[in-house]
């Protein structure tokens, strides 16, 4: 059994980052995730593992630190919250273009513009469908617990030195805030050596270049061509998602992180009410658990998608199911900050679902 | 005489950098762009430290410089080479990390990145062609654009009431105490690039010593976008450009020169 400790979401992610053997973290402070800083500051990381930390002037450069430890071939990341990770946006592209390695966290917070620092789930479509500029996805990670703050840390650096991607924690203000037991995973060391494809000294073999250019348009389609067969195969292995009392369900909800921690009780509710409601939380939301979702449709009079926005999530549901155009998908979900409860969400599926039929 | 009773090992007098590619260089006939870059391969051939150095390319018309020399390279977005290259520095503190940059790439849009690594004092060597204007998409004004001077973004020359005086970025980074060595060099004839090469063996030297930010500037020529031959793009700029950017060391050994 591993360490016991009980912390916050953001600190689960600061620690776990230590633990998982990452060589240098870069940011810049933002509520409600300043925390993940003022933890890697305080517990001089420098000293216990080696690890970089250092307050970026702007989560631009944070972003191209980033860019830039991750082609020197180093396990690097950064996190921030809404505003900030908007203005990452053409790093992650670059990063995504010369396919570099590194995690990035969004501790989402109530948009647009400066919005709330209260959280929300409103930054699903930057995070699932691109984000900047070009044709190119995020591996994507919604942990519901500080359990998995911790844990997808370190899931998150294996997946992206796998696929060589950036990988993004898409958690929120009440995950990055709420404090619960996590059981800590041993630490790994710090890699001693460098992939072969590091811009790191070319000692003893032919010189790496890191770029996403590529003038000419067919060598471009190539390198494009490559990247979709690379999302294609996280499509076809990567995917993650957890059922609770799906078996029997007549209804669904599908929502993941807070929502889905929410969604759990109203599940709980409808049973109570002889509704059998079940409920599936996508993990990963790029590749999105379109084959569990489909498979279930067969079985269900209607699935809601529970969000913290005015529905976007939802779209990716309707795909899921458009063998079965006859089902209906709806969304549900407070926004702009506001955290649904899970009666209020009982109470818009009844009306959406019961007192139609 | 036969040519190849002259072509001797000892009457050379001079030679291609090992370093270069085979790679035409893409800038236009008569750029500095293409001396400086000639000048980098040859500092890290001499210095026999090309396993060990890592440059940061830009978006300019120095872009695709990583195929001219055979180092390990990063090509940096538009203007954030600095902070590609302070991550680089402090994950591979024994590394040489340089950046090569245009006057757009590093005094405007990248200005806050310049800033900051030169105030936390990086151990990198910032190399700054200033040609005052942006050559890589076409000649447009850049903040470095002289009062009067006319291009296609300005096309009745530069108000400085409008647009402000050009900017000297490398005066403004010289007073911060993260800078170790500063000086303001050029190309355009030969006693010049001999000083421009000295001026980055140093730099690239003092990477050695922890000291801070090796800064070199190289007042260039943009023959195309001034829309002039090479020639006169060097008498123009040795008449205009130096006045307001005049050469020579500005700081030395983290002491500015009055
Ligand atoms: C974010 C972004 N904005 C704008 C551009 C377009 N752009 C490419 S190079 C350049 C200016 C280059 O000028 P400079 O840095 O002076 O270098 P030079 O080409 O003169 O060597 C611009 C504006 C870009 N590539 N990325
Ligand atoms: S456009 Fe100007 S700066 Fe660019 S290569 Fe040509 S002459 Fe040099």
């Amino acid at each position: 059994m591993g360490e016991i400790q009980l912390m916050k979401g953001n600190e689960a992610i600061a620690e776990a980052a230590i633990r998982a053997g990452c060589d240098a973290y870069f940011g810049y402070p933002i509520t409600p995730q300043s925390e993940i800083l003022e933890y890697l500051a305080a517990a001089n990381p420098e000293k216990r593992t080696g690890m970089i930390v250092l307050q970026a002037e702007s989560e631009l450069a944070a972003i191209n630190m980033v860019y830039g430890a991750a082609a020197a071939g180093k396990k690097v990341m950064t996190t921030s919250s809404s505003p900030g990770i908007s203005l990452m946006q053409e790093g992650l592209s670059y990063m995504a273009g010369a396919q570099l390695p590194g995690v990035i966290v969004n501790v989402v917070r109530g948009g647009p513009g400066l919005g709330t620092i209260q959280p929300s789930q409103s930054d699903y479509f930057q995070s699932t469908k691109g984000g900047g500029h070009g044709d190119y996805r995020l591996l994507v990670l919604a942990p519901a617990s500080v359990q998995e703050m911790s844990d997808h840390v370190k899931l998150a650096f294996d997946l992206a030195f796998k696929y060589r991607n950036p990988v993004l924690i898409l958690t929120d203000g009440l995950i990055g805030q709420m404090m619960e037991k996590v059981e800590l995973f041993d630490p790994v060391p710090r890699s001693k050596t460098l992939p072969d494809w590091a811009a790191c000294g070319k000692k003893g073999r032919p010189h790496n270049i890191i770029t996403s250019l590529h003038l000419d348009a067919y060598e471009h389609e190539k390198m494009n061509q490559k990247l979709k067969e690379k999302y294609a195969l996280m499509q076809k292995n990567e995917v993650r998602y957890e059922t609770y009392y799906c078996e029997d369900a007549d209804y669904l909800i599908v929502a993941y992180g807070a929502s889905a921690r929410i969604s759990q009780k109203t599940v709980t509710l409808a049973r109570n009410r002889g509704i059998k409601l079940g409920l599936l939380r996508p993990i990963t939301l790029f590749p999105f658990p379109s084959e569990a979702i489909a498979r279930l449709a067969a079985q269900l009079n209607g699935i809601l998608s529970v969000e913290m926005s005015h529905g976007q999530m939802v779209e990716d549901v309707l795909l899921a199911t458009r063998q079965y155009p006859a089902l209906r998908v709806e969304h549900f979900g407070r926004f702009g900050g506001v955290v649904h409860t899970p009666e209020e969400i009982l109470e818009a599926f009844i009306k959406l679902f019961i007192q139609l039929n | 005489m036969e040519s190849t009773d002259i072509i001797k090992p000892e009457n050379l007098v001079y030679k291609r950098s090992r370093l270069m590619t085979e790679q035409p260089l893409s800038y236009c006939p008569g750029c500095g762009h293409g001396t400086v870059t000639n000048l980098i391969a040859e500092v890290i051939e001499e210095l026999g430290i090309e396993s060990e150095v890592i440059g940061i390319a830009p978006v300019g018309c120095a872009v695709t410089v990583y195929d001219f020399i055979a180092i390990d390279w990063i090509g940096a977005a538009h203007g954030r080479a600095t902070a590609v290259a302070t991550a680089v520095k402090r994950v591979l503190p024994d590394r040489y990390v340089f950046t090569y940059q245009g006057d757009g790439d590093l005094a405007a849009i990248g200005t806050a990145e310049t800033i900051h690594a030169c105030n936390r004092g990086e151990n990198i060597t910032i190399i700054f062609v200033n040609n005052g204007i942006y050559g890589m998409t076409g000649g447009q004004m850049a903040p470095t654009t002289l009062e009067g001077m006319k291009t296609s973004t300005c096309p009745y020359g530069r108000d400085v009431n409008m647009q402000g005086p050009p900017i000297d970025i490398t005066r403004m980074i010289a007073v911060l105490s993260g800078t170790y060595y500063v000086t303001r060099q050029a190309v355009h004839t030969p006693a010049a690039v001999r000083k421009t090469k000295k001026a980055l063996l140093k730099a690239f030297e003092l990477q050695k010593t922890n000291k801070g930010v090796s800064f070199i500037e190289i007042v260039s020529n943009c023959n195309s976008g001034w829309k002039m031959s090479p020639v006169d793009a060097n008498r123009w700029m040795e008449e205009k450009m130096f006045k307001i950017y005049p050469l020579g060391d500005i700081k030395v050994d983290g002491k500015m020169l009055v």
